[in-house]
């Protein structure tokens, strides 16, 4: 029985002011904290099958199997991930960032070769003034391309594998459970949580865990069984993807993330993403319409990255304008309910699977190692999506001052003028390609590539790099001008 | 379909670790086999075979010492590297990464424990 006072540790005491109140409330407050640990036999909704409910769901039996604690663990998702196009799709490019990959492996998951579409080993800047290939810090591919589904609408080849499906498999190996049905009701009741189905009965929880991402819907749902949640705000992305020849993706793309620094309205970053048979275009940005997928496309650099008679404006291909994530949930979590992933907190722009395996690990660890009240949740799992919170806060200022340079010529060429020079040196020290490979990857965290992009020799190389690079240009067009005018 | 995989490619016999040498990471096995050679003046044995998702270069991570046996390829195989720091990075931030490694190491020293009573 829960007095409510849980998170204020000598309330009780001054409302039994007498010692043998103080004594029940003591015994009371023991039991209360019994109570809210899970115990052999404890069942555990998570709502959501995606990354951040498989992740929760594969550390929390792994977890409960080294504890020697029997669990019982049910996961809900609406979507079979078996299928092609939007009914099976969670809506992401698709990266599984340089980071989580290696994490993935120093936990013994290796992701096999049937769920990647294709190992990343270079990222390509481009701008309107050029383009630079940016090398991965190893000779060796460590970044993977995925689909989140079995493929996008209209793909007729059912071998595909998706990442969702492979990551459920895992949970169901470790022993979960999977329901395919949407939930339409979480009640409270004094010693658990109901989840009611279409189909199935009401069902009691010790413990129901949200993994829903953005759905409005979902997220709605768990406002009423956790009072203090406030929503993340969100914005629109685009995503689709081309399907292409692996030949045509091999010449064109190769192994490597394209990205691009280019002076158009609200996009905040376009990247195209090769798979094996497919080229994923991501957008980020503010409310990203038609009309700015349309300006994009048609931008010289971007057709450069696709074969001359290809049809990119009338290729129709499978697109999405998912929300995204721009600024995290407040107080996700309640007595024996937390929400994670995107429903709690995401990167910025970038590595959103990364972040749901983050906030899964740090869910699954508080609910064995400590408990599942909200006291437990605010002191253990708090911190985590606050580090997340704190990081973006650097991360939009990073971003903010990539738009400065996405608008400025002469900054761009500065910029393209060192990495080049980084790249084709062999032992230079490669501080603005590390930086931006960070950036770009998602691999490390925006308040580490801040304090690498305020180096002194990172600045000093930068402006010694704009100068030399916009000199040449001006004389070099100077010197076209004087041509001229000797022809004529 | 070598694009379709992650890690980098060894042939059969290359040699991925040498005994001797200054370490730094941890590799991770995504696909095919490797030995585990150690090396003696009177000649190689091999100390173990080692498949899929298992690790091998860990002391590296822990002593600043030389590597302790050499590691070749059997057969085709990718190989995934840990970086030191990434390594430690990922640890400070998510302490039950290190489960896996102790767990691992422990069984190790189980059989080394084993080898040495039953030789």
């Amino acid at each position: 029985m829960d007095l409510g006072c849980g998170r204020i540790p000598y309330l009780k005491y001054f409302i039994f002011d007498s010692p043998k109140s103080f004594l029940t409330a003591t015994i009371m407050s023991f039991i209360t904290a019994q109570d809210m640990e899970l115990t052999d036999g404890s069942r555990i909704a998570v709502i959501g099958g995606g990354p951040a409910g498989s992740f929760f769901s594969y550390y929390v039996l792994e977890y409960a199997r080294r504890f020697d604690l029997e669990l019982e663990l049910d996961i809900f998702e609406a979507k079979d991930f078996t299928k092609v196009g939007s009914s099976g799709c969670n809506h992401c490019g698709g990266i599984i960032s340089e980071s989580l990959v290696q994490e993935l492996a120093t936990d013994g998951l290796v992701i096999p070769s049937d769920i990647i579409q294709r190992g990343i080993k270079t990222y390509t800047m481009h701008t309107e003034q050029g383009t630079r290939k940016i090398h991965a810090p190893t000779d060796e591919r460590r970044i993977a391309s995925v689909f989140r589904g079995c493929g996008p609408r209209g793909c007729l080849d059912n071998s595909l594998k998706g990442f969702d499906n492979y990551l459920l498999g895992l949970c169901q190996e470790n022993g979960a459970r999977l329901i395919l049905e949407k939930v339409t009701l979480l009640e409270r009741t004094e010693e658990g949580v109901m989840v009611g189905c279409s189909k199935s009965p009401l069902r009691k929880y010790d413990l129901v865990v949200g993994a829903v991402g953005l759905n409005p819907k979902a997220l709605e749902l768990f406002k009423g069984i956790c009072p203090s949640y406030s929503l993340p705000e969100v914005t629109r992305a685009y995503i689709s993807e081309f399907l292409m020849k692996p030949r045509d993706i091999e010449k064109k793309l190769g192994s490597s993330m394209h990205v691009f620094l280019l002076d158009l309205p609200q996009i905040t970053f376009g990247a195209l993403i090769p798979k094996y048979n497919y080229v994923t275009l991501v957008l980020l940005g503010k409310d990203i319409d038609k009309d700015i997928v349309q300006n994009f496309i048609s931008s010289k650099a971007v057709r450069s990255c696709f074969p001359e008679d290809f049809p990119v404006k009338k290729a129709l291909p499978c697109q999405c304008y998912p929300y995204i994530n721009i600024k995290q949930g407040n107080h996700p979590y309640a007595d024996r309910v937390v929400l994670i992933g995107d429903s709690a907190s995401s990167k910025l722009y970038k590595n959103g699977i990364g972040a749901a395996f983050i906030t899964a690990k740090a869910a699954a660890s508080t609910v064995i190692f400590e408990g599942i009240s909200e006291s437990h949740f605010e002191k253990y799992y708090k911190p985590k999506c606050s580090d997340l919170d704190k990081d973006n806060r650097i991360g939009k200022l990073i971003f903010w001052v990539t738009r400065i340079i996405q608008k400025s010529t002469i900054l761009k060429r500065g910029l393209l003028g060192m990495v080049g020079k980084e790249q084709a040196l062999e032992h230079s020290a490669l501080r603005m390609s590390s930086a931006l490979w960070d950036t770009f990857t998602g691999s490390a965290g925006y308040r580490n590539i801040l304090r690498r992009f305020l180096h002194p020799g990172l600045l000093f190389e930068l402006a010694k790099s704009t100068l030399v690079s916009n000199i040449s240009v001006i004389n070099r067009h100077s010197h076209e001008k004087q041509e001229d005018r000797q022809t004529l | 379909m070598k694009s379709k995989k992650i890690g980098k490619l060894y042939k059969d016999g290359e040699i991925i670790v040498k005994q001797g040498d200054k370490g730094k990471c941890l590799y991770v096995i995504q696909e095919g086999r490797v030995d585990v050679i150690h090396e003696t003046p009177e000649g190689d044995k091999k100390v173990a075979e080692l498949g899929e998702s298992e690790f091998f270069g860990e002391m590296g991570l822990f002593e600043d010492d030389v590597r302790s046996c050499t590691v070749r390829a059997a057969g085709e195989v990718r190989i995934l590297t840990i970086d030191k720091r990434n390594f430690f990075k990922s640890i400070n931030r998510d302490s039950s990464l290190a489960y896996r490694l102790l767990e691992k190491m422990s069984n190790r020293l189980r059989e080394a424990n084993e080898k040495i009573n039953n030789p």
